[in-house]
């Protein structure tokens, strides 16, 4: 019965830990396709507007990749929207008041990322310490810094940096003809590219380097991870210096959308990283997860804000609760989701 | 004789309340020195005044969270993140009903306060379904609030502007009598906040010690699936503990909404949720659950409220002050953990060999 297999095949490969991935995709088929339909005077079928989806989320791509890696091994990290935050407000502050160049200002924001993820990498993994806790005095102390630096709104002025933030980059497909019959192709700035690359690393990382399957194999569980000969410590504290680094290219790609830095920038951004990780198919117990499906997790709050925008008589606090009703749906697909697995482990 | 001082003061040194107190009066002599009339106390328009009455005031609210919270992490084992923003949310609901125009009040002020309570108390049960019937862990559960909260706050603190209901306004309350709960019954010296805590305390401290609820409580927090054996519902104690927790919450914010005489969703509860689970920590209590001591959440509670005053008589904003609280924290926890006991006790063993050795 070649059917039956087929079936079964397909089953299996829906089955498992790719069902939330295809519930995502399907629903942001299901969402954009709805958007096209319904909006279709402002346009939001054409390319330029899913451009403007990933210019407008480039940092969030670039936060929720690192956030997937870290919810993979079991851990969360709720600072990276204060480390946002105080990134533009370092990054305007350096160039604006300490007339800094815009290059040697991104290398230090990195640098400062780094050493931020790597302390509380340390205190996770070596002292043992609950990830909520250390990344929620995390979230406080860098948003306690951005004020400190200054709590006047400062915008940036510099060339290479606005130079950098208004380029625009020709895609050569997609093309729309207007009015006047001239052929308009969609563009992207710089922060697209650098998101993308970002992800596509982090993808790589996972699918295809020792690293990777490491911290799959912590999160599946560490106690046999440990007892494998994995140095389970050091891959925690790296996993949460490679999500500073990520947080503070994250708040550079932030940034180059905003110019500016202030006090306020980016609050609740880690509930979207989170929110758009949990939505792409990772469990918050760890061990599953992809970046691909984060990816579609961010778009899928892509499409909710653009929707909010052309309907044009929401507020935007909707979007924040809409996305927030969204993770509570899939948090809650995801523990019948475990519980049912539990039950069919248990059964065999 | 020198050996049996010894033993009474390590005595002294071993019981649970020994190092919050330390913390307490640590924070009080520090605040002495900085500022010499820090004890004086007078009155002033017929009412209490000076430093000592200004902690306390303030520090009522934080005081009713760190129980709520208390219980909620001896029970569960984690925090809930939510209850700055189910502050704002109960804050934003009383003020809505009291009415949002000089016309009328919608409502009489009891039911305004009964239903902000229950407000509260219904985003406990949403937060208590989520960790003690859907098993998700306490704080991403308790994100989901967190985020969306204040966003709700914003839409119910809406005013009439033209013909449309505009959304995120601030709201003010018109009713003289709404002032009393932050504020001072007539002819009391002392600020109701405070009589408020203090009898939120006692009630609870009595409900938890005459009945067997506070055992359970810890019981659960020690290990819910044995508790689970014995016949007792660990679903059930878990809810209750966040319902609990985020009426608390909603008590809370209704005396800052009456203390500001008015709704603010950006700013009522704010950076609450880290200095409830400082206090907690503080306290003495384990963040990993189990027994807890409500007596020392409350001292955790008003050291906080003394050293938050303390850096504000130093010029600190109130931006600026979540780093130190941060550090305070990390801190808190780093000396609490497992690991750092254990690398002490290999560093004593490791000395005694020397020692030997020698």
């Amino acid at each position: 019965m070649p059917s039956l297999t087929k079936l079964k095949s397909v089953r299996s490969r829906l089955g498992g830990n790719n069902f939330l991935l295809t519930v995502t995709i399907s629903m942001f088929v299901l969402m954009y396709l709805v958007g096209m339909v319904v909006y279709e005077q402002q346009n939001f079928g054409t390319m330029q507007t899913f451009f403007n989806m990933l210019m407008d989320n480039a940092g969030l791509i670039i936060a929720a990749s690192g956030m997937t890696l870290v919810l993979i091994t079991g851990g969360i990290d709720i600072s990276v929207g204060s480390v946002v935050g105080v990134v533009c407000m370092m990054l305007a502050d350096l160039m604006e008041n300490k007339g800094m160049g815009a290059y040697p200002a991104i290398f230090l924001v990195l640098v400062f990322g780094i050493i931020f993820g790597a302390v509380q990498g340390w205190l996770i993994s070596y002292l043992k310490l609950q990830p909520f806790i250390v990344t929620l005095a995390g979230l406080f102390f860098a948003r306690g810094l951005t004020a400190m630096i200054s709590v006047e709104q400062i915008a940036i002025t510099n060339e290479h940096f606005l130079g950098m933030a208004h380029k625009s980059i020709k895609v050569f497909f997609g093309a729309v003809v207007n009015k006047r019959g001239i052929k308009l192709y969609p563009f992207v700035h710089p922060n697209v590219i650098i998101a993308l690359v970002a992800m596509l690393s982090v993808w790589y990382i996972c699918r295809y380097t020792k690293f990777g399957r490491s911290l799959f194999a912590i999160g599946g569980n560490e106690q046999s991870a440990l007892l494998m000969g994995l140095n389970v410590k050091r891959i925690k504290l790296l996993t949460y210096t490679l999500n500073g680094f990520l947080a503070a290219l994250a708040g550079v790609a932030f940034c180059l959308n905003t110019v500016s830095g202030f006090v306020e920038q980016a609050r609740g951004f880690e509930m979207e990283a989170i929110a758009s990780a949990v939505i792409g198919g990772t469990l918050l117990t760890g061990g599953v997860g992809t970046v691909i499906g984060t990816f579609f997790g961010v778009l899928i709050k892509a499409t909710i804000e653009t929707f909010i925008r052309c309907d044009g008589t929401l507020s935007s606090w909707w979007n924040k609760i809409v996305l927030s009703a969204l993770l509570c749906f899939f948090i809650v697909l995801q523990s019948v989701f475990t519980y049912i697995k539990n039950k069919k482990n248990q059964s065999i | 004789m020198n050996n049996t001082v010894k033993t009474k003061f390590q005595d002294i040194l071993r019981k649970p309340l020994f190092l919050p107190l330390f913390a307490l009066g640590l924070m009080l002599i520090i605040n002495v020195i900085i500022t010499p009339s820090f004890f004086k106390i007078s009155i002033q328009n017929g009412v209490l005044y000076g430093y000592l009455i200004d902690i306390i005031n303030r520090g009522s609210e934080l005081c009713i969270m760190a129980v709520g919270m208390t219980l909620v992490v001896a029970s569960s084992r984690g925090a809930d993140i939510s209850v700055g923003a189910v502050a704002a949310v109960a804050g934003a609901v009383c003020v809505r009903l009291l009415g949002s125009s000089y016309e009328a009040y919608a409502v009489p002020m009891i039911v305004a306060i009964l239903l902000c309570l229950l407000a509260g108390a219904l985003c406990g049960a949403f937060n208590g379904f989520l960790v003690a019937n859907l098993k998700i862990q306490p704080m991403v559960a308790t994100l989901i609030l967190f985020t969306a909260g204040r966003g709700m706050a914003q839409l119910i603190s809406a005013r009439e502007i033209g013909d449309k209901m505009v959304p995120g306004q601030i709201l003010y309350v018109r009713m003289e009598s709404f002032k009393n709960i932050g504020g001072y019954l007539p002819h009391i010296v002392v600020p109701t906040p405070v009589f408020i805590a203090v009898a939120f305390v006692l009630i609870t401290w009595l409900i938890l010690k005459k009945t067997a609820l506070g055992l359970y409580i810890q019981s659960v927090g020690i290990n819910p699936k044995a508790v689970r054996l014995v016949g007792i519902n660990s679903t059930l104690i878990i809810f209750l503990t966040y319902v609990f927790c985020s009426f608390a919450s909603g008590l809370a914010g209704l005396i800052a909404a009456s203390r500001i005489y008015s709704s603010d969703a950006n700013n009522i509860g704010l950076y609450m949720e880290l200095d409830a689970i400082l206090a907690v920590a503080l306290g003495g209590n384990s963040l990993a659950g189990g027994k807890f001591s409500l007596a020392g959440s409350v001292i955790g509670a008003i050291t906080i409220q003394a050293l938050t005053t303390s850096l504000y008589a130093m010029g600190v904003t109130a931006d600026q002050l979540p780093v130190y609280k941060a550090i305070v924290v990390v801190l808190i926890v780093a000396i609490q953990s497992e690991e750092l006991k254990r690398w002490r006790v290999q560093w004593k063993v490791r000395q005694q060999k020397l020692k030997e050795a020698a």
